[in-house]
């Protein structure tokens, strides 16, 4: 398939121009999409207040897509990063609140931690599907051990940030443009990002030029860890008070968010401006849209599975119509 | 080509025996030699679940990087509502049930395989996003239905022989002849050759899409009848009653020797992980430890296995 697209490539360039450009917009069109429907739906949740509501927790969705996109940059999955999201938590409605040093050293550690997994992985060339879902007990069984029953108490100067209202545009909006944003000229703008993404699409000619694969895998886990960390501190900032299991469903929402940003699971392909699209996709499609449109509780998972696979499809049809011409 | 096949017989199953052994020794000591027969029978028991569902992923795992089905959890579900469902609390219609679980769970695996060819999307997402609708099925299926098994259904998944379960024997038998398939069948090769080099299986004449077709429907059809057993075996169904299956047929896989980068398969590891990870559990049930120290050591234990084991050999 990949030859018989390279050779028809040569011979019909303007068409694949315009195949990649309307695969590289995907992502915003399937986000203009759900908006469009909402505001069919119900033009009220248009507004300041509206979006403020809708995207509330898409903060969060978007700093742990974010943190999967910088594992799958290396051709690589975290299936942990939900019960991790979860731990942040509870360090975060716990010590950080009430002994920050401890909290902030905790934090700090995880991301260490992080690094040292990606290590790890490449050292011992280990599967990172196993590795990470191993890492979710780990990370599960410490919530527990910190925080046996949802409680504690979020900072209240994470509270606050959370809850900033700038004027004219919701806050959830301008934290996302600012994540996409750092994403964006992080991987996509500085050299050492395009040795990041070079270690997913060639490790063996990165090594060649002489990069150390080991420091590539480390920093990708390392800035997994981070945003991770940043992913449940905004999350207990709007919830004020944590849970073990509060992350649980973002592992699977960070890898769809990452996929429907238009990344690639192999090849170093990812893409920050996507991958935040993406999450506010799922953000805003997995519940107010659904409920908008009425569909009961049941079906809500559901609804959920359908639009990844249309949006998938959609991806599908745009390569196609292009290779079939 | 004799080659491959001492590189499949090099036993790297060997390890996880040994581990299952190791940690089974920990418990009886722990308890002072007392009722390690006991733990052996229970252990079995509930082995033979995670084998069986762990036979279907070790197949889809095989086909190569990225196959692996993630909607064994939402399989189970489902199939274990559709099974108690048909056989309405009356023992002659066992066969039946069984039937329709297996159907039911070929049909998500067809699903499975259509999602992942028509949309020419990773397994990893096609799997999971069929896992939603799956899982919305059951939720909306299993609503108000009183799903317990047939008396004499739930006494056969509790059968023992000599202290041997009889569906420990059973799926004993079952992986004999799923190794036989694996190794000693056209089609088994098929599955390892396209996991190795889909593209150099392509033009050696495998017919890869039959080939992965079946091995996905196969794995479905496991899943479902492993709903169906399980819903027998701890009486009655419901929505989670698969949950823990993701990680358990995953695990079993690697811990067994199967390479998660395909094309290598290896079914008495299958057998081993599994005991390994049931006595795991078992073990630290022993020591009394709290929820989340259990959780944690089991994590550990899962991270220090898989990296005492290592991964392939650099080769690309």
């Amino acid at each position: 398939m990949t030859s018989l697209s390279a050779a028809s490539a040569s011979s019909r360039k303007s068409g694949a121009d315009f195949r990649r450009s309307l695969r590289a917009a995907l992502p915003a069109l399937s986000l203009a999409l759900v908006i469009a429907a909402i505001a069919w739906l119900n033009p009220r949740a248009i507004s300041y207040f509206g979006f403020t509501l809708m995207l509330n927790l898409a903060i969060p969705i978007a700093l742990v897509t974010m943190a999967q996109m910088f594992v799958i940059a290396c051709n690589d999955l975290d299936l942990s990063i939900g019960a991790f999201v979860g731990f942040v938590t509870c360090v975060s409605a716990t010590w950080l609140r009430d002994e920050p040093w401890l909290g902030a050293l905790t934090l700090v550690g995880c991301v260490a931690l992080y690094a040292a997994l990606g290590a790890l992985i490449y050292l011992r060339n280990l599967p990172s599907i196993v590795v990470t879902l191993g890492m979710s007990f780990v990370w599960q069984g410490l919530a527990i051990l910190l925080l046996p029953k949802p409680g504690g108490k979020a900072p209240l100067w994470l509270q606050a940030i959370m809850g900033v209202k700038p004027p004219f545009v919701p806050f959830p909006i301008v934290a996302a443009v600012l994540i996409a944003a750092v994403g964006w000229f992080g991987i996509m703008r500085t050299s050492y990002g395009a040795i990041l993404r070079g270690a997913g699409g060639n490790a063996v000619a990165i090594e060649r030029a002489g990069w150390s694969l080991l420091k590539v895998k480390a920093t990708l886990f390392a800035l997994a860890g981070t945003f991770g960390v940043l992913s449940g501190m905004a999350l207990v900032g709007i919830t004020t008070s944590a849970d073990a299991n509060i992350g649980n469903g973002y592992t699977l929402l960070s890898i769809a968010g990452v996929i429907l940003g238009g990344g690639e699971f192999v090849g170093g392909k990812v893409s920050p401006i996507g991958a935040v699209l993406g999450a506010l996709t799922m953000a805003m499609a997995a519940s107010p849209l659904l409920t908008f449109m009425h569909i009961p509780p049941d079906w809500q998972v559901a609804a959920n599975g359908a639009i990844l696979i249309i949006v998938l499809a959609a991806r599908v049809l745009i390569s196609r119509s292009g290779t079939d011409r | 080509m004799t080659g491959v096949v001492r590189t499949l017989l090099a036993r790297p199953w060997i390890w996880s025996f040994l581990g299952a052994a190791i940690v089974w020794l920990a418990a009886i000591a722990f308890t002072g030699g007392y009722g390690g027969g006991g733990m052996l029978t229970a252990a079995l028991s509930l082995a033979v679940f995670t084998v069986i569902v762990g036979v279907g992923q070790m197949f889809v795992i095989t086909l190569g990087p990225g196959n692996v089905d993630l909607s064994l959890p939402a399989n189970i579900g489902l199939a274990s509502a559709v099974a108690m469902k048909t056989m309405g609390d009356d023992d002659s219609r066992v066969v039946i049930g069984l039937a329709a679980a297996l159907a039911c769970g070929v049909a998500v695996g067809i699903v499975n395989y259509l999602l992942i060819r028509a949309l020419r999307i990773p397994p990893i997402i096609a799997t999971l996003s069929a896992s939603f609708v799956i899982q919305s099925v059951d939720i909306s299926y299993g609503r108000g239905l009183q799903i317990k098994p047939p008396p004499g259904f739930a006494d056969f998944t509790n059968i023992q022989v000599l202290g041997v379960p009889l569906l420990a024997i059973l799926t004993a038998l079952f992986a004999v002849c799923a190794s036989v398939a694996l190794h000693r069948t056209i089609w088994g090769r098929s599955v390892q050759a396209i996991g190795q080099n889909i593209r150099a299986a392509r033009l050696a004449g495998v017919k890869v899409e039959p080939v992965r077709f079946t091995a996905y429907a196969l794995c479905g059809a496991l899943g479902g009848l492993n709903g169906a057993l399980l819903a027998g075996y701890f009486r009655g169904a419901n929505v989670d009653i698969g949950n823990e299956y993701l990680l358990a047929s995953i695990a079993v896989v690697v811990i067994g020797g199967t390479s998660v980068s395909g094309g290598k398969a290896n079914l008495p590891g299958v057998w081993g992980g599994a005991l390994f990870l049931v006595l795991l559990l078992t073990m630290l049930n022993t020591f009394g430890v709290s929820a989340g120290v259990r959780l944690l050591l089991t994590g550990l234990i899962i991270v220090a296995v898989i990296t005492a084991a290592g991964g392939e050999k650099r080769t690309r």
